[in-house]
């Protein structure tokens, strides 16, 4: 999988890293900014609340 | 596709979603304190800045404004024993937004200093975790509830561990639903124990003291909780 992802990016290898870099830190940036926020009321983690 | 290409691919998506629960794990514990405690920081500013210049909302009969800004917030908690800097926003409802921006105030319960039970929840980890140290507080700690023209001064009574749906808790006479206030109350709720929902730490207090706020000196009543 990253292998391929690997032959498929561009340039010499020091640019892959850089671009294998920035997509990491976006998977990261969109995870924290929507994914968590919305799969986190689905655990059970954090309620304290008393309610029926 | 040979079994040897499945394997690898499998195997580097295992290890993806390793990652992925540790970042969770690491948004969950650490990005969603630093995120709430800034914005409720910010909210205890504006609303003491409200405050001291007497623009805040006039407050209603029930000890809430009518009129609540645009984040909901109408007060500011002081808890000595937390810190004598722990101030964290009141906000008006308990939805999980309202309580990663501070302290949720339960809809239909009594307002700050009114006859029955002014009744509050936050969180005791993640999200700025306002409620962190509740199971530190001992009888006689003071809980100080600042609004636009009084300060209340509350006094912890007891503590109880009960079920999630215990919500008599909260009723106008704690644990005793369906008997008339006669004295002002309040009550405190939080996840128990921390990092789960199994069950919630409760501490009930009364109203001691109310100060006009012009006659509010802080150091007088916020001064740091002793042994406990």
């Amino acid at each position: 999988m990253y292998a391929a992802l690997w032959r498929l990016l561009p340039g010499p290898g020091w640019a892959r890293a850089v671009q294998c870099l920035v997509l990491a830190l976006v998977v990261v940036a969109v995870c924290f900014t929507w994914v968590f926020p919305a799969v986190s009321p689905l655990l059970p983690f954090t309620d304290s609340t008393v309610g029926p | 596709m040979s079994l040897r290409r499945v394997v690898g691919w499998s195997g580097e998506l295992l290890v993806t979603l390793g990652v992925l629960l540790l970042l969770f794990a690491a948004w969950q514990l650490w990005w969603t304190d630093v995120v709430a405690d800034r914005a409720q920081t910010q909210i205890v500013q504006s609303l003491e800045d409200e405050f001291a210049r007497g623009t805040a909302a006039p407050v209603g009969d029930n000890g809430i404004p009518a009129a609540i800004g645009e984040d909901g917030a109408f007060a500011v908690v002081r808890i000595p024993r937390f810190g004598v800097d722990f101030a964290r926003p009141v906000i008006e409802g308990t939805d999980r937004p309202v309580l990663a921006l501070g302290v949720g105030h339960y809809v239909g319960t009594a307002g700050p200093g009114q006859v029955g039970n002014f009744a509050v929840a936050g969180h005791r980890t993640t999200y700025g975790r306002p409620f962190h140290d509740v199971d530190r507080l001992v009888d006689g700690d003071r809980v100080v509830v600042e609004t636009a023209d009084q300060v209340y001064v509350y006094e912890v009574t007891s503590r109880e561990i009960v079920r999630p749906g215990d919500v008599e808790v909260i009723a106008p006479v704690p644990d005793d639903p369906g008997t008339a206030p006669t004295e002002a109350l309040l009550t405190m709720t939080s996840c128990h124990p921390k990092f789960s929902a199994t069950e919630r730490f409760v501490v009930h207090g009364r109203l001691v003291e109310t100060v006009p706020r012009a006659q509010w000196v802080p150091s007088r009543w916020l001064t740091a909780a002793t042994e406990g």
